[in-house]
């Protein structure tokens, strides 16, 4: 087995036994890299040399026989949403195609503590608003299982180089599901922890009040162990919340005896592709097996989540973007004739179709007359949905749906209809709304071949019994040791 | 809920500092009348008596203690500026000269 395709914890392993060497590790990244991103196209930016000066680095401590941090040494893929210090963060939009940010995100910095290497920085839609990576202004990316569709998105490309190997473990951004979705597309295990859980710094706001960055990993092992690293109050950030922060690997017990699971009915309705249906009753069945009890319960405004989502995420981007005006930074058009022409220039040729159709959706659920009708309204709808959470969680410890409505869909199939693509986050925005901690992990494949992800859900800050259910079936199944043929 | 115009939408685009074209204009009406129809289902529901939720946590002011600390350096700031000039952001002129 090569290096690229071992999960962090084993790699920590073999770095701390010296068995093999970060640079070695690093190499046998790019290697696979050559081989196959060309095919993948997950990453907009390399970002070698500095990797193998961190790698090298962290040779030294190994080799001086130092205690390592579990991430020492790892090589890990960033999504290009998360400012890192003089290295380009564009969010895949053409408005900041020469961005280089002169700070770190706290997570950024966080992860150096670790002594990580950092590969690169990874595609995804334009400003995380997609479903399907297809927005980005730079490159679509292929999902590895069949590189004919499409990765999910928004956080395709840090979904996808897990997938393929090309990196260890990534950092996504989950807004309405930008994590989750693109992780059960790509059969890799990916994080949403509570809101509030990791700061923000220098994550590029789309949603301000939605907007967590976590993990994608081989394993759940690897998923707790990166929660680790990132987590935590900061005083960068306001809405990060002051609460402890537990050692996540804690959590990875196999026993999920007396646990108590709820299956809310409004999400194995229609437009539930009948396999994934399946494997998630499956996984469902295989959990109860493992000693929890099953319940069915009900979120009876499931349905009003994405139409809730389409005008709060879009209301606060557009208050968000107004900053790419082409002062400060970004892209400046040429020859504006005054300064409004400039701003209304620069905004136009620098943003692309998706972002513009949000900016207007939000400008106009903001704007005088609409704002009550619009705005508070989903404000309120928003209340109804997390009180249906908040009633649920007082009688169960985990709620467990499919992660998406569908496998993954071919790359084109719907870029024509931005409803039809707003519909893809239908499993994945309701949890989002209340601030939920939520995991999608692999639980089995489509006839064609395509993976299938299993969401659970718990109350806020309870990331560590998530952990545990998604341990224990993790432990006793086999999925996420599928790999594709790529 | 309302219906929303080719004047209406050039108006929010105003708003957004955003300017299409003709036909640009023709198909953003189209696509969020088309998505307003579909936000519209939220009326079904009765929400006189529900307070609205802006944010998930309890949280309220958030202060920092009162203390200078090193900020950014000038040339790092403005080292992303399109047109940096003497220390400052260059924009086009604002102030008519007539």
């Amino acid at each position: 087995m090569s290096l690229y395709q071992l999960t962090a914890h084993e790699l920590h392993d073999k770095l701390k036994a010296r068995e093999i060497t970060a640079v070695e590790l690093t190499e046998s990244v790019y290697e696979r890299i050559e081989a196959v991103e060309p095919h993948v196209k997950g990453y907009l930016t390399l970002t070698k040399e500095i990797a193998l000066e961190q790698a090298g680095a962290a040779d030294v401590g190994f080799q001086n026989g130092n205690e390592m941090p579990p991430l020492a040494g790892i090589p890990i893929a960033i999504k290009d949403v998360i400012c890192t210090k003089d290295v380009r963060t564009t969010c895949a939009s053409k408005i900041l195609s020469d961005f280089v940010p002169p700070y770190d995100a706290t997570v950024m910095t966080k992860l150096h503590q670790q002594g990580v290497v950092m590969i690169g920085k990874t595609n995804m839609d334009e400003f995380a608003m997609g479903s399907s990576t297809e927005n980005s202004a730079y490159q679509v990316t292929h999902n590895p299982w069949d590189l004919e569709t499409i990765p999910g998105g928004s956080s395709g490309g840090s979904a996808a180089v897990v997938s393929a190997g090309t990196a260890i473990c990534s950092l996504g951004s989950d807004t309405g599901g930008s994590i989750r979705q693109p992780a059960a597309l790509c059969g890799v295990v990916g994080m949403k922890p509570t809101y509030g859980r990791v700061s923000r710094y220098g994550l590029v706001a789309f949603a301000s009040s939605l907007d967590q960055i976590g993990p994608f990993t081989k394993d759940v092992t690897d998923c707790a162990l990166v929660l680790n690293a990132i987590c935590g109050n900061d005083e960068m950030d306001s809405t990060s919340v002051d609460v402890p922060v537990p050692d996540f690997t804690q959590s990875l017990i196999n026993d999920v005896q007396g646990l108590k699971i709820g299956v809310p009915k409004e999400y194995f309705a229609e437009g539930l592709d009948s396999e994934v249906a399946d494997c998630v009753h499956a996984a469902i069945g295989e959990l109860e097996k493992l000693g929890v009890s099953v319940e069915e319960i009900s979120l009876p405004h499931t349905d009003y989540a994405i139409a809730t989502y389409y005008i709060i995420a879009p209301a606060e981007a557009s208050a968000n973007l107004a900053r790419y005006d082409g002062v400060r930074y970004g892209y400046r058009t040429e020859e504006p004739a005054d300064l409004i022409n400039m701003y209304k220039k620069t905004r136009s040729e620098g943003f692309g179709q998706e972002v513009k159709r949000r900016i207007m959706l939000g400008t106009f659920a903001l704007s005088a007359g609409y704002q009550d009708a619009y705005y508070r309204k989903a404000q309120k709808v928003r209340t109804l949905i997390k009180s249906d959470f908040d009633a649920a969680f007082d009688k169960v410890d985990v709620i467990a749906t499919p992660t998406s409505p569908t496998p993954a869909f071919k790359i084109g199939e719907r870029t024509a209809d931005p409803l039809q693509m707003y519909l893809c986050d239908v499993m994945t925005t309701p949890a989002s709304h209340a601030g939920l901690p939520g995991i999608s992990v692999p639980c089995g494949f489509v006839e064609s071949g395509l993976p299938v992800g299993l969401q659970l859900l718990a109350a806020p800050f309870d990331e560590e019994t998530l952990l545990r259910v998604a341990y224990t079936f993790e432990q006793n199944t086999e999925h996420h040791l599928q790999k594709p043929a790529i | 809920m309302a219906t929303i115009t080719t004047e209406g939408v050039s108006h929010v685009a105003n708003l957004a500092r955003l300017e299409f074209n003709e036909e640009e204009t023709k198909d953003f009406t189209e696509q969020l009348a088309r998505i307003l129809d579909y936000i519209g289902k939220l009326n079904e529901l009765d929400t006189d008596d529900v307070p609205p939720t802006s944010h998930i946590h309890p949280l309220h002011n958030i202060t920092k203690a009162d203390v200078v600390k090193t900020s950014l350096p000038r040339d790092a700031v403005l080292s992303n500026a399109p047109e940096p000039e003497e220390g400052y952001f260059g924009v086009p002129r604002v102030i008519d000269t007539e």
